[in-house]
């Protein structure tokens, strides 16, 4: 579905992407975890045709990437500015279907059969700013659903949501995804939550950035808040994860720990 | 809150009446040169029912709506297009900046001697002087607009010209409406002062001239009066269109602070 070779992008002479390869299979839930600013927006931009990495490659459904492609959707985490406050949350969710040639009707129906699955099927008539943020983040996920799209972008997408929320978000994108059999590539710097929604895991190093590990999630399909964080495979992944952001400094911290 | 804004308002201008009717009532100054206030709302009153005075308002305020138009159909085109091209913006910002600050007054001399028509002699200088809001707001408000939400759109395979259709366009388009309003103000003040200063048949401003030539202060400002209120009650009409319109900007902006 999604194959990246050894791309590389730099902003003047500041390198921060340095040879990233991964790839998603069809229906695959990738999370892309790192340290802050190591260049996983610019990463996620690269997919989404929004920015020209300097050199590798995109394949995208086989085909490079060298303009905008119109079969992805990306959920960012800034809602506020990714919804347009003014229009309503059902034209919101229904205006990027004009790209598929819907007419006004089967625009609406879809935007409202999308708001309906994330459990706002009562507020499409109300505009953004009268929502909260974790129901304007419905929106954007209810956007990028009606779309339908072969790959779903997701940009730290529950990072300005409360906690309660935020599990209730992370939950509902595994229960529609799994509905659709959606392909998506989340980036987080949450090594809990990369655990918890991912097929996969893949850690990214420290600016530039360059992928240093590619782990298999065995967590089965279906997850669950309290009972999946307490397996012992989830324990296990989260702490090599941990260990793989923070680098080399872990391993000093725990060889003090053991003293 | 808002009807105690309005009363204290209210309050104010009467108090300013007051004044200037006890001012009247004591003598200090000749009634001659400051008439008193009474006499001037008396004057006001009796001027809604004088035709010639009627005649010279819809003189004025046709003017002033064409010249308005006039304003909207080519400032906001031009702010569009600077504003979505920052090179061709750099390269004419140095004139606005230059122009700009020109009083607009300045250029009726000029007028006169370019236009023999009288209405497109006000015309000109309606819209040149009230175009400058309007275009820079016009140049701010498409160049200030979210580049997350473009990448949004742009990220669901957009096009340019659908991004400043669906995105530009709307987020800019409070600021564009304030410059609007802004640039009415400008244009009733325009408008009169060039009937003060090139003459003609009708208007307001002929109007004020030629109670001046006889005499008459006291409808000088009964005719200064409804031109200030026009002005009031236009500003209001729009600031009124504006939070219908765009109560979602008015609503963030809210809830914001």
């Amino acid at each position: 579905m999604l194959e990246i070779t050894e791309l590389v992008h730099s902003y003047g002479s500041h390198r921060v992407l340095d040879g990233v390869s991964l790839s998603v299979a069809e229906g695959e839930l990738v999370s892309v975890v790192g340290p802050s600013g190591c260049g996983k927006s610019t990463l996620l931009r690269s997919i989404a045709g929004l920015i020209r990495p300097s050199g590798g490659q995109i394949l995208l459904g086989g085909r490079p990437v060298d303009q905008i492609p119109d079969n992805l959707a990306i959920v960012f985490q800034d809602y506020s500015r990714s919804l347009f406050p003014w229009m309503t949350a059902a034209n919101n969710v229904a205006l990027p279907l004009r790209r598929r040639g819907l007419d006004r009707r089967r625009r609406r129906e879809a935007a409202m059969a999308a708001l309906d699955q994330v459990g706002l099927a009562d507020a499409g008539g109300k505009y953004p700013w009268e929502m909260s943020g974790g129901m304007q983040q419905r929106v954007s996920i209810a956007r990028a659903l009606a779309y339908r799209p072969s790959l779903l972008l997701m940009d730290e997408p529950f990072g300005s949501v409360d906690a309660q929320t935020r599990e209730d978000l992370e939950d509902l994108v595994l229960r529609v995804c799994a509905h659709h059999g959606m392909t998506i590539l989340l980036i987080t710097h949450d090594i809990d939550e990369s655990v918890y929604v991912g097929d996969r895991v893949i850690v990214l190093t420290r600016s530039p950035a360059r992928v240093s590990a590619d782990l298999k999630v065995d967590l089965g399909a279906s997850r669950d808040q309290i009972a999946t964080r307490q397996l012992d495979e989830f324990v296990r992944l989260r702490a090599e994860v941990g260990r793989l952001v923070r680098g080399g400094s872990t391993t000093a911290t725990t060889v003090l720990e053991q003293h | 809150m808002n009807h105690v804004r309005v009363l204290r308002g209210v309050v104010g201008a009467a108090g300013f009446a007051v004044a200037v009717e006890a001012v009247g009532l004591s003598g200090l100054v000749d009634e001659r040169f400051l008439p008193r206030m009474s006499t001037i709302l008396v004057g006001a009153a009796g001027l809604i029912v004088d035709p010639e005075f009627l005649a010279d308002v819809v003189a004025t305020l046709t003017a002033w709506a064409l010249g308005l138009l006039l304003t909207v159909a080519v400032a906001v085109p031009a702010g569009l297009t600077l504003g979505a091209l920052p090179a061709a913006e750099r390269a004419v910002r140095p004139l606005i900046e230059f122009l700009r600050p020109i009083p607009s007054v300045a250029i009726i001399p000029l007028a006169i001697l370019l236009f023999s028509d009288n209405l497109h002699l006000k015309l000109a200088v309606i819209v040149y002087a009230s175009s400058w809001p309007v275009l820079i707001n016009a140049i701010y408000g498409l160049r200030d607009v979210d580049p997350l939400a473009k990448e949004t759109l742009r990220g669901f395979g957009f096009g340019p010209m659908s991004v400043l259709a669906r995105v530009a366009l709307p987020s800019a388009a409070p600021f564009i409406a304030t410059g609007v309003r802004v640039a009415s103000g400008i244009a009733i003040i325009l408008t009169v002062s060039a009937e003060l200063l090139a003459g003609g048949s009708e208007g307001i401003g002929i109007f004020i001239t030629e109670a001046a030539g006889g005499n008459r202060i006291d409808l000088m400002l009964a005719a200064t009066l409804w031109a200030g209120l026009f002005g009031v009650l236009s500003n209001a009409v729009l600031v009124a269109v504006e939070r219908r319109l765009f109560r979602w900007h008015h609503a963030r902006s809210e809830a914001a602070r």
